[in-house]
């Protein structure tokens, strides 16, 4: 934008801002300075056209243009102006501990948009009086975006673009897929994408660092919407819930000194403390955990438990 | 930053600028560039456009005006522009979204204050907030108790007694740390403090202190001890640890996506073979004993062996038709080495 475009857009807005009325386009071309609506040549078009394009980017920046009648009684002619409440941030003021709080809060995206986001609305409220405080020394919440998928999901995302990418899923080859980004999850410090799988017509979660090559835009902007009721985070935060009817006991012996994970998670029987009562639900997962801590462990009961672990440990004996 | 990207920019900045210098009587040059996060330089411009702007008319009566001494700013009349822009829904959200991940993660920060944040940062947006927000994060949320502890040590520079359940290898320990700093980083929150106990500077793992004591003694770290740069990540594996080789199946190669890898090569028979490093060889035999027979350790030859010696002697246990008591010492443990967090802290 150059020089004269910014100037020209500030007086824009400061003129109807000013208003008391709604301003037709020409009266605008005439008030503020970088118009030219008489320009011969043209015969004012050049001036209309420019007239539109900034009229756009001022909404686009989220400043709202109203339209109305220039006379309410003839109204045939539309003039345009900015109500000031509609314009300004409401009055807003911290706290000591909510200026802490927030300003915790607003460092906590590390990515370029997020953060930069974050920072301008910070600005905002800065200017409004509300200042966020610098968060304690020694305190330090970040949330890391250094996989390059993220921008470009994150703009799929909040623009509804159906989006393609090569995904390496866990034990299997390299795929393209298509998907409908409902929204993106950080969890356990990594980040997902969840949304509609075009692919397999059905609702998947995809991990950002399994996408192997670039994320590419697959349709126009608004292309589709996000189902009611959707709760993306869930999605990806659900993959490890377990069902508390499938909650089961194993009966286990450790070795005096060893396994204190697994003491943790059970409990122990009340004259040896080195006979656990473990909860456990998938069969599969648990046995691996426990064929883990090799012979510091011993699986008295269940008995298809005992045996999976034997199984596994037999596996470790054998190689390949 | 694009051309483009950069002057799309600098019309909201100065529509911000005129109401924060408002705010702000005063301020520097400096300060404001900082504040905005542009140059000095690009700051200078920005004031001098703002010189040019103003309400029809164009009488100096009408214009922005702005008092400069030295290296201050004192805006005198801001004309309309004395309130800002409210916040995009974007902005919004960026905060909002913030905050809703503090406030799951209890005792790090002042739940009531968050509360109330974000019921003004909502009225500010004025309920223009997705139901379903572009972006949300769940925070690791460790034993609310332990995080409180931390958080006194840290802030009032006190002495903590730990009770730390090892990473590397499965150990429990009590040891007595001075506090630098609560940090997030990897999903995981983490103590990075001076360990007595090691003598040196050590990151535990807030999940893994099972609990925190804020002691009498004023914490005091020796100089030396400052927070490493953790921008690269939280383990650096160093030439002198062990190097190791695995060959992973399909089911196993999520290894190589969760642990810092030297090389990884996808052999044809659909094997990954990977090496990595290691500050406690312990770690890799309870992980390949996990792994079930879906890896198995190349080198070192004698680290393969272990584990195989290992396996034996648990399957002999489960052979013995009455399971008898476990021998005294455990095979599984070597000589007790000192705290390092293992390696992606994911492992158990």
């Amino acid at each position: 934008m150059a020089h004269a475009k910014t100037e020209r857009l500030i007086n824009l807005t400061m003129a109807l801002m000013a208003t008391s009325r709604f301003l037709t386009v020409l009266e605008l071309g005439r008030l503020v300075d970088g118009y030219d609506p008489d320009d011969s040549a043209t015969g004012g078009e050049a001036f209309r056209r420019m007239f539109e394009r900034d009229k756009e980017e001022l909404r686009e920046l989220g400043i709202p243009l109203h339209t109305g009648p220039v006379d309410p009684l003839y109204g045939d002619e539309i003039g345009y102006r900015i109500h000031r409440s509609d314009y300004a941030l409401p009055e807003i003021s911290l706290d000591p501990d909510e200026a802490a709080a927030l300003g915790l809060a607003a460092r906590l995206w590390s990515s370029a948009h997020l953060s930069g986001t974050a920072s301008s609305a910070i600005r905002k409220l800065a200017a409004a009086g509300a200042e966020p405080l610098a968060p304690p020394a020694g305190l330090e919440a970040r949330v890391g975006t250094n996989e390059p998928a993220f921008e470009p999901l994150l703009d799929a995302v909040i623009a509804r673009q159906e989006v393609t990418f090569d995904y390496q899923a866990p034990g299997s080859g390299t795929a393209r897929r298509t998907l409908q980004p409902w929204g993106l999850v950080s969890w356990r410090g990594r980040w997902y994408v969840g949304g509609h799988d075009l692919d397999r017509d059905a609702p998947r979660v995809f991990r950002l660092s399994r996408m192997t090559g670039p994320v590419a835009p697959r349709s126009g902007a608004g292309s589709y919407t996000v189902p009611p009721g959707v709760d993306v985070r869930a999605m990806v935060t659900s993959t490890d819930r377990d069902d508390p009817r499938e909650r089961r006991l194993a009966r286990i012996r450790v070795r005096p000194g060893t396994a204190h994970r697994l003491r943790l998670q059970g409990q122990a029987d009340e004259s040896d403390p080195d006979l656990l009562d473990v909860p456990f639900y998938a069969h599969e997962g648990f046995a691996d955990m426990l064929a883990g801590y090799g012979p510091d462990v011993l699986v008295l009961e269940p008995t298809a438990l005992r045996q999976a672990v034997v199984d596994r440990l037999r596996a470790v004996g054998a190689g390949r | 930053m694009s051309a483009t990207a950069a002057s799309t920019e600098r019309l909201p900045r100065l529509l911000s600028l005129v109401p924060w210098l408002r705010t702000h009587p005063g301020v520097t040059f400096a300060e404001a560039a900082e504040a905005f996060g542009v140059s000095e330089r690009q700051l200078r411009a920005d004031v001098s456009l703002l010189f040019l702007c103003g309400l029809p008319g164009g009488s100096p009566g009408d214009l922005i005006d702005i008092d400069f001494e030295g290296d201050h700013i004192t805006l005198l009349d801001p004309q309309v522009l004395d309130r800002p822009l409210r916040l995009t829904a974007d902005e919004g959200n960026a905060l909002l979204v913030a905050v809703r991940a503090l406030s799951d993660v209890p005792g790090l920060t002042d739940r009531d204050a968050l509360d109330r944040v974000r019921g003004k940062l909502e009225t500010a947006v004025g309920g223009s907030t997705e139901e379903q927000p572009a972006v949300s994060v769940a925070l690791e949320a460790p034993a609310p108790d332990a995080m409180l502890a931390l958080r006194r040590g840290v802030d009032e520079q006190r002495r903590l007694h730990l009770r730390y359940l090892g990473a590397a290898r499965d150990e429990v320990t009590e040891r007595d740390v001075d506090p630098l700093r609560l940090v997030l980083t990897d999903g995981h929150w983490y103590l990075e403090a001076y360990c007595h106990r090691a003598e040196a500077l050590r990151l535990f793992r807030a999940d893994r202190i099972q609990e925190a004591n804020v002691l009498d003694v004023p914490a005091a770290p020796p100089p030396s001890a400052v927070p490493r740069d953790l921008a690269d990540g939280l383990f650096k594996p160093t030439p002198d640890q062990l190097l190791v080789e695995l060959e992973l199946e399909p089911g196993a190669q999520w290894v190589a996506d969760y642990y810092p890898c030297e090389f990884t090569r996808l052999e044809p028979d659909g094997t990954l073979r990977v090496a990595l490093r290691t500050p406690d060889p312990a770690w890799i035999r309870s992980l390949v004993l996990r792994l079930a027979g879906r890896a198995r350790v190349i080198v070192p030859a004698q680290l393969a062996g272990e584990v195989q010696q290992l396996a034996s002697a648990a399957i002999a246990q489960y052979e013995t038709a009455e399971p008898s008591s476990p021998p005294e010492s455990s095979p599984l443990r070597g000589a007790p080495a000192a705290h390092k967090p293992e390696p992606g802290g994911t492992a158990g």
